[in-house]
């Protein structure tokens, strides 16, 4: 039997899988891209989208969740989907290069087979391979993108305010960047951005007289075609993150707004209407049903890699919802067929970047490399080897995370520790040394100070509670988007079907029940209220791991939940 | 805003403005400066006895109260409220929190065909259901959405 190309490819998967090194840049490619990346061009209207890169400008490993739980009518539907369940509703075969790209399962060996994603020199020559086909092709990103690594931190956002000119963004909104203060935002936006980069919000507003800070929306022609972005920000971002990095700047959903912003640009004749939103897509689902006249919302923020759009039924007809993951690790593109003034028909496609299918940008690599030469030596610090898997993204928890709060409990003498349920951090493979550039990818934030508070077992309890709220509240527009608050030193179970107040219960430390009326030290990081002190959560982890130098696999501290029968959106590793 | 109209509005203040909208009718000296400040409603701490009190009791639910508030506060301590209602006939408005410890914050009176349109900000020490109660044509309705506090952080 002679043997089809599909085979071939198969045989080469199981070769790589077995521990060969799989060249395919050269075994797959034509061109600088290869195959995977040949998307025929379609309609006369193309906005590519990356959201939530999080600063990373090099490919890196990111694991996706095996817990993101959904519950009432988010249960078992998009995005809360994990591992196989995911695979078989959007028809992506298991043991692929999409598996990998878009579920955590067979982690470490996918990635070993299937190598780094991302990285802004491989992102740049797949955008401009997919523009080329695509004349007038608007690139969008959805923010969070001058926050999460040490050169972002350390240049006050310059290196991804450069790279993302060079990358030839032309519409952004924003989440973190807020977190660098109101002023360096607009002192990007009013000078690097000028001309170049329209950042565009509705829902940010001026806490006196509620006046628009940003421009709500941007009307382009491409192919003579009337095309409105409308902004729309992380609306919970003051209450989320630090409030007095913003304190004159009111957010919110405010969809009453957008609907009468989306009114006005049709009404100046726009004919496709696009929302680029850091929401998240729970709120994104929910606001697509709510306001009419939207033809997709391109969404980011929860970082959710969902493989295609989700259509939602409004007053006006119905709306398209996606969401294009995080890291770098993906480039939405969407395609509209414009007739008569209306879309007629799209077609959407989340590409994965797969760094060893692509070849580097040259322009990217240059202005990377000397962004980071001046602190290339420091981050390369290895502190630690690595003997398990560590990351971050979970409902409940990650290796990373557990590796953090163990850190702060032991460096800081603690009974607990809390870690914040930040979605954002790469991860590592086995055998990786953890370098200081790793440490900063978990904690690179503008409030990094650790804290030692003495807190009443009562108070604990309504810390859990209230962010399990944020998570799990069955409204869509009282989430916040972020995972479940990391809980070191004390075990708990966790009813979902519950109300706030009700879900966290038989809280435990060291065997004992936690008292109400007692009080524990407990140590945390990233306070959102103005005047903490202490020292940086990274000089925290780093003098840990140089104390360990190896790391054993973390054994995670997960609730026991109650209330998940049937849930698609969990799924326990096999191992 | 253009900056002219906001140094002039920073400028002139609160009392310059109060004093403009009386002049123009659209508020009662008496509403103003509380010739019938209703001590027992606005001091009682149950609901029904405050909405009682008031004089809003056996109100009918209608979606012509628009209540326009934030989902989450960003702020407890100031949370922006505003209502419109587009009931014919509307001659008082009242703001009620119920998880407050005096739910009753505000009642306002309208004359001489005002715009029934009320914006101020309130303190909410928890998550809880913000209600606005209506007289209109010697009827009352009302109208009511959640507004949640959070202590905040650990976002995405």
């Amino acid at each position: 039997m002679s043997m089809n190309r599909r085979e071939f490819m198969q045989l080469l998967a199981v070769a790589a899988a077995s521990g060969f090194a799989l060249n395919s840049r050269s075994a797959l490619s034509a061109d600088s891209t290869g195959s995977f990346y040949d998307l025929p061009s379609f309609g006369n209207v193309s906005l590519l989208h990356i959201t939530d890169c999080h600063a990373q400008l090099l490919p890196i490993y990111f694991r996706e969740p095996n817990v993101n739980i959904g519950l009432g009518q988010s249960m078992n539907k998009a995005p809360h989907l994990v591992g196989e369940k995911l695979l078989k509703s959007f028809g992506i075969k298991p043991g692929t290069r999409e598996a990998h790209a878009f579920t955590y399962l067979d982690f470490e060996n996918a990635a070993r087979t299937y190598g780094k994603v991302g990285g802004f020199a491989h992102l740049s020559t797949l955008i401009k391979k997919i523009r080329s086909n695509r004349p007038g092709a608007l690139l969008l990103d959805g923010g969070d993108t001058w926050q999460g690594s040490a050169t972002a931190l350390w240049t006050k956002g310059q290196d991804m305010v450069d790279a993302c000119k060079l990358l030839g963004v032309d519409v952004m909104t924003g989440h973190w960047e807020f977190t660098l203060g109101a002023e360096r935002v607009k002192q990007v936006v009013d000078n690097d951005f000028k001309g170049k980069v329209d950042f565009v919000a509705q829902n940010i507003k001026t806490n006196d007289f509620g006046d628009p800070v940003f421009e709500p929306y941007v009307i382009k022609q491409i192919n003579g075609i009337p095309v409105a972005i409308i902004g729309q920000a992380f609306p919970y971002t003051p209450i989320a993150n630090p409030r007095y990095m913003i304190p004159d700047w009111s957010f919110g959903v405010q969809d009453d707004n957008m609907q009468q912003v989306v009114d006005e640009a049709r009404a100046k004749g726009a004919q496709v209407v696009v929302v680029l939103s850091h929401n998240g897509m729970d709120v994104d689902l929910k606001m697509a049903s709510r306001v009419s006249g939207i033809d997709a919302i391109m969404g980011g923020h929860t970082h959710d890699g969902i493989p295609a759009p989700i259509k939602v039924k409004n007053a006006g007809g119905h709306t398209l919802v996606t969401n294009a993951g995080s890291n770098g690790k993906f480039l939405g593109v969407m395609d509209f067929d414009v007739k008569g003034g209306k879309v007629a028909d799209i077609k959407y496609k989340l590409l994965p970047v797969f760094a060893n299918l692509i070849e580097p940008d040259t322009e990217m690599a240059t202005l990377i490399k000397n962004v980071r030469a001046p602190y290339e030596a420091k981050l390369a610090e290895k502190l630690a080897v690595t003997e398990g898997t560590l990351y971050r993204r979970g409902n409940f928890n990650g290796t990373f995370d557990q590796l953090i709060l163990d850190a702060l409990m032991e460096v800081k003498g603690a009974d607990a520790a809390f870690s914040p349920g930040f979605r954002w951090g790469t991860s590592l493979l086995p055998g990786e040394a953890i370098t200081l550039e790793h440490v900063m990818d978990q904690t690179a934030i503008t409030y990094p100070q650790s804290t030692l508070t003495e807190m009443k077992g009562e108070m604990i309890k309504a810390i859990m509670e209230d962010v399990c709220d944020n998570l799990f509240n069955p409204d869509p527009y009282k989430q916040q988007g972020g995972d479940m608050v990391r809980v070191g030193g004390i075990s708990y179970t966790c009813d979902l079907q519950q109300s706030i107040g009700k879900r966290i219960n038989n809280m435990m430390l060291k065997g004992k029940p936690i008292d109400p009326n007692k009080t524990y030290k407990v140590a945390g990081w990233a306070p959102v209220a103005e005047g903490a002190e202490g020292e940086p959560i990274w000089e925290v982890v780093t003098s840990y791991l140089k104390d360990k130098k190896v790391i054993t696999p973390r054994k995670l501290n997960l609730p026991k939940l109650i209330g998940i029968e049937d849930n698609a959106g969990i799924a326990l590793p096999e191992r | 805003m253009n900056q002219f109209r906001r140094a002039f509005l920073k400028g002139a203040g609160t009392v310059g403005t109060v004093a403009m909208a009386i002049a123009t009718g659209l508020l009662k000296p008496g509403a103003v400066f509380a010739a019938t400040w209703n001590t027992l409603a606005f001091t009682t701490k149950d609901l029904s006895e405050a909405i009682s009190n008031a004089g809003y009791a056996g109100a009918t639910d209608s979606s012509d109260i628009v209540i326009k508030a934030p989902d989450i506060a960003e702020n407890g301590a100031v949370v922006p409220v505003s209502a419109t209602c587009n009931i014919p006939g509307t001659t008082s408005m009242a703001i009620f929190v119920e998880k407050n410890p005096a739910p009753m914050i505000a009642d306002f009176a309208f004359s001489n065909g005002a715009e029934p349109y009320i914006s101020t900000r309130i303190k909410m020490a928890k998550t809880s259901v913000v209600r606005v109660s209506v007289k209109a044509g010697g009827k009352n309705y009302t109208n009511s959405r959640e507004v949640k506090v959070t202590i905040g952080g650990c976002g995405g």
